[in-house]
């Protein structure tokens, strides 16, 4: 029952935190430095997300060679203007391969 | 050709729109594998069947419900394991604010708008030249992404037991490489973009050892202030703030 309740109230913050900028009043985004702010937001906190799935496991700082790899392969597939899709299959490749060359 | 070029090139370009639904699907359906990862480590944390399904539709936010598998499966308290897996669904929050004008969502339909606003959709959305493309981007992640992460989890549950590790397969890595694929026009683009993702990054992963998981995520939105500060009465614009007004 406990762990029904997290469920519940996990699903229910997570949806109020969505909506709550959602409902935030235009007016208030009109402003043009909040525009630019909300504009750069998502660079922030993606790349920020991107540096954090790379170099950490919880809370510790980690270099998985790897992970890094697959990331360094998407970043020469970007570089060769490849397309997404290929971009996401040569990291996962490399990493994938990389993994069972190891054993 | 710059970002903003292609912005004022784009216009109602179909072809941009059909780009971004091939965006939207890849990211949907690669992504949404790793709710295979999620069923599995929520069995195996001590989640039912239908806990673990029942997270997935309700939070639909993948970090969130990792953290409260994982407090659960270690034992912890389970009221500051769901502060915790609230707390790590913060930035949808702010996602939210640009997300807003650029969906155009009004009235009642924000209510559905807002489950769907996450990482990925957000990532999808603000890579796109124009508003039709970024909402075209955003429901094909959001239903794909919602249809697949809940299925994967039904199966990542159910076939806990025989489910290999997924970091065997590479799928650790298509996250951020699908955030950085999807971020790259404008990193490369805009000085001022590039600017912020650097500060962005050196500020989350220093922050990470020192504070509680999620937390150095939403500090790095500290970024975004430095870069508007560093590009004020500049043209560096996303690619689709132009033409936001319709």
């Amino acid at each position: 029952m406990a762990v029904w309740i997290a469920v519940l109230a996990t699903g229910l913050g997570c949806y109020a935190l969505k909506l709550s900028g959602l409902i935030v009043p235009q007016r208030v985004l009109a402003d043009p430095r909040v525009r630019r702010f909300t504009e750069l937001v998502p660079v922030a906190l993606l790349t920020a997300l991107v540096a954090v799935q790379t170099f950490a496991d919880g809370r510790a700082l980690e270099l998985d060679a790897p992970r890094l790899a697959g990331l360094g392969a998407a970043v020469v597939a970007l570089l060769l203007r490849a397309p997404f899709l290929v971009a996401l299959a040569a990291a996962a490749g490399t990493a994938a391969l990389l993994r069972l060359a190891a054993g | 050709m710059t970002a903003v070029d292609a912005a004022e090139h784009a216009g109602h370009d179909p072809a941009a729109r059909r780009s971004a639904i091939r965006d939207g699907l890849g990211v949907g359906i690669s992504v949404g594998l790793s709710g295979l990862a999620f069923g599995a480590a929520a069995v195996t944390a001590g989640m039912s069947t239908a806990q673990a399904c029942a997270l997935s539709l309700l939070a639909f936010t993948g970090a969130s419900q990792f953290a409260l598998a994982g407090v659960l499966g270690g034992g912890g308290n389970l009221v500051a394991g769901t502060l915790g897996a609230v707390l790590l669904g913060a930035r949808n929050g702010l996602y939210g604010l640009r997300l807003a004008g650029l969906l155009g969502a009004r009235g009642r339909r924000r209510l559905l708008t807002a489950h769907m606003v996450i990482d990925e959709t957000t990532a999808v959305a603000t890579a796109q030249p124009d508003p039709r493309s970024a909402r075209a981007g955003f429901w094909a992640t959001a239903i794909s992404l919602y249809a697949v992460w809940n299925l994967s989890t039904l199966g990542g549950a159910l076939g806990a037991a025989r489910i290999g590790d997924p970091k065997a397969f590479g799928m650790d890595v298509l996250g951020p490489a699908a955030f950085l694929a999807l971020l790259w026009p404008r990193l490369t683009a805009g000085r001022a973009e590039a600017r912020v993702a650097l500060a962005a990054m050196a500020i989350a992963v220093a922050a990470t050892p020192l504070l509680p998981p999620g937390v150095p995520v939403m500090l790095a939105a500290v970024a975004a202030l430095a870069g508007m500060v560093g590009a004020a009465g500049t043209a560096e614009t996303g690619p689709a703030a132009e033409r936001e007004g319709d």
